[in-house]
């Protein structure tokens, strides 16, 4: 009953992002400016890591469209609350899972779908990369796409309004994307701020997609990204799935 | 045979100036098959008790049964056995209606074909037909409400739960709304459980009132009997009625009380 229910709400919300094809490709478009303009400032330069400095900065700007993308993805439900959906949608027997994995997982293909553009276009920018190391770079999207968007979704079914959603969300995504390293490896800055970096689960995400990226898929960073990002993505999918069984009590 | 039984159900808020008793024991038997219409001024704990009803919001007390499924044990049995129509609706206004109907058959587990045929017969029974392939923002109030009724029959289910659903509608709308509420008590045997501001609409559709004011119970009967034994006669106002069990109006609604 799960995957059917997960299915069908999928189904729906896949259908409508169909529809709205225009703003699938304007959500690629802030990662695909970083590439075009500030991904050539780097070529050349030293940036402490193994691999040319694409290598580098396509897996962050890939995390970066998750991390941006995905934490907003609740906007949509604050509508969907005013228009009495979600509403509708609880008081059938569907499952309080599916309600939250349907949805989630529509985020998790869409930016999936993102990523497979961006990398395109680092591919034509000068992007070498091993196969299987991208395909493990789409892997992490995916489960941070799904952490994320299950984190906003309970966030969204806690607050009224946009104004209140907005402003939170953003100030907790700038900070982690800025300690994360997805822009330039941390290792450049000074040892403290390397060291409170240590402390944002992004970072290792990053670290692990830098080293697929360079062909190296047995190391301790590829690791500690996958049991973060599985950890993460659990402990989302419970939190959202516990508001969807108790918002507005 | 009752269909809705509570039994002391209580609803407590916590806030940041301490608990707020929204709901503070009631009790209720609902008998199969009427139209029963739940009334009170604003805050009284209406909307409180029926979004506990449809298990949209948990008690703090008290037990309740709906259709033989008990709230707090069985909620996905009461979500199966009840339909719901919220004030706001529930519709996406970019979807098609048939496709919206589709999809509400599918969450109940109707087979897509089961699902596709029941959209027709829904469509045929709430006037919908000519607008099946409509995106349900061009519908208008009326039809827009008739919609939404009819995305909580896809289940056929045997309590509707109707939360002021002719607000904001024009007269016609309403005598049309009226028609198809007494239709699926008398046709369908549905039992209808319905809140309103509008005490005429009370007064012209429900067998049974229950006025509820802050929390509790404060009367409940067939209008006649409330009239009678509230409002002095059979001919007395179910206004001055309300206001004689009350001391307050009931709550403003957000369009003037239209009569039909």
């Amino acid at each position: 009953m799960l995957l059917h229910d997960t299915a069908l709400i999928y189904g729906r919300y896949m259908r409508q992002s169909l529809r709205s094809r225009f703003a699938l490709l304007f959500g690629v478009l802030t990662p695909l400016l970083y590439l075009l303009f500030f991904g050539p400032l780097l070529t050349g330069l030293p940036l402490g890591g193994r691999g040319d400095s694409w290598q580098v900065l396509v897996p962050g700007l890939l995390l970066q469209l998750a991390l941006f993308g995905a934490s907003f993805a609740g906007f949509m439900i604050i509508l969907e609350k005013d228009q009495g959906i979600v509403e509708r949608m609880r008081v059938t027997p569907v499952s309080r899972l599916a309600l939250l994995l349907g949805r989630v997982l529509r985020e998790a293909t869409v930016f999936v779908l993102q990523a497979v553009l961006l990398v395109l276009a680092a591919v034509a920018m000068g992007l070498r990369a091993p196969l299987p190391g991208v395909l493990i770079g789409f892997g992490f999207v995916a489960l941070l796409t799904v952490a994320l968007a299950s984190l906003s979704y309970a966030l969204a079914m806690r607050v009224r309004t946009p104004q209140e959603f907005g402003p939170t969300v953003n100030a907790l995504t700038v900070p982690s994307m800025l300690l994360s390293g997805l822009m330039l490896p941390m290792t450049l800055g000074p040892a403290w701020l390397d060291v409170l970096s240590h402390l944002m689960p992004f970072r290792h995400l990053v670290d692990a997609v830098r080293d697929a990226y360079v062909g190296s898929y047995a190391t301790a960073h590829v690791l500690y990204g996958a049991l973060v990002a599985v950890g993460l993505a659990v402990l989302a999918v419970t939190v959202g799935t516990r508001v969807f069984r108790t918002a507005g009590a | 045979m009752t269909i809705i039984s509570t039994a002391g159900l209580a609803r407590t808020f916590r806030s940041r100036r301490g608990p707020v008793e929204a709901v503070r024991g009631i009790d209720l038997a609902v008998r199969e098959g009427e139209i029963l219409g739940f009334l009170g001024p604003n805050g009284a704990g209406k909307t409180t008790t029926l979004r506990m009803l449809t298990t949209l919001l948990a008690p703090t007390g008290g037990t309740a049964t709906v259709a033989g499924h008990d709230l707090a044990a069985d909620p996905a049995g009461v979500r199966r056995a009840c339909g719901y129509v919220a004030q706001s609706g529930g519709v996406d206004p970019q979807i098609t209606v048939r496709e919206e109907l589709v999809t509400q058959g599918r969450l109940y587990r109707l087979t897509r074909a089961r699902a596709a045929e029941r959209a027709e017969e829904l469509a045929r029974e709430l006037d919908l037909t000519g607008l099946l392939d409509r995106r349900c923002a061009a519908l208008s109030g009326g039809q827009r409400r008739r919609l939404d009724i009819a995305m909580a029959l896809t289940h056929r289910p045997g309590v509707l739960f109707l939360d002021e659903p002719t607000t904001g509608l024009d007269p016609g709308s309403r005598a049309d709304l009226w028609d198809l509420v007494r239709r699926l008590r008398d046709e369908h045997g549905t039992t209808v459980f319905l809140t309103t501001h509008y005490l005429d609409e009370a007064d012209a559709l429900a067998d049974r009132l229950v006025v509820v004011d802050r929390g509790v119970v404060a009367a409940e009967g067939t209008p006649g009997a409330l009239k009678l034994a509230y409002g002095g006669s059979l001919d007395a106002s179910l206004q001055d009625t309300f206001l004689a069990i009350t001391g307050r109006g009931p709550a403003p609604a957000d369009a003037a009380p239209v009569a039909v």
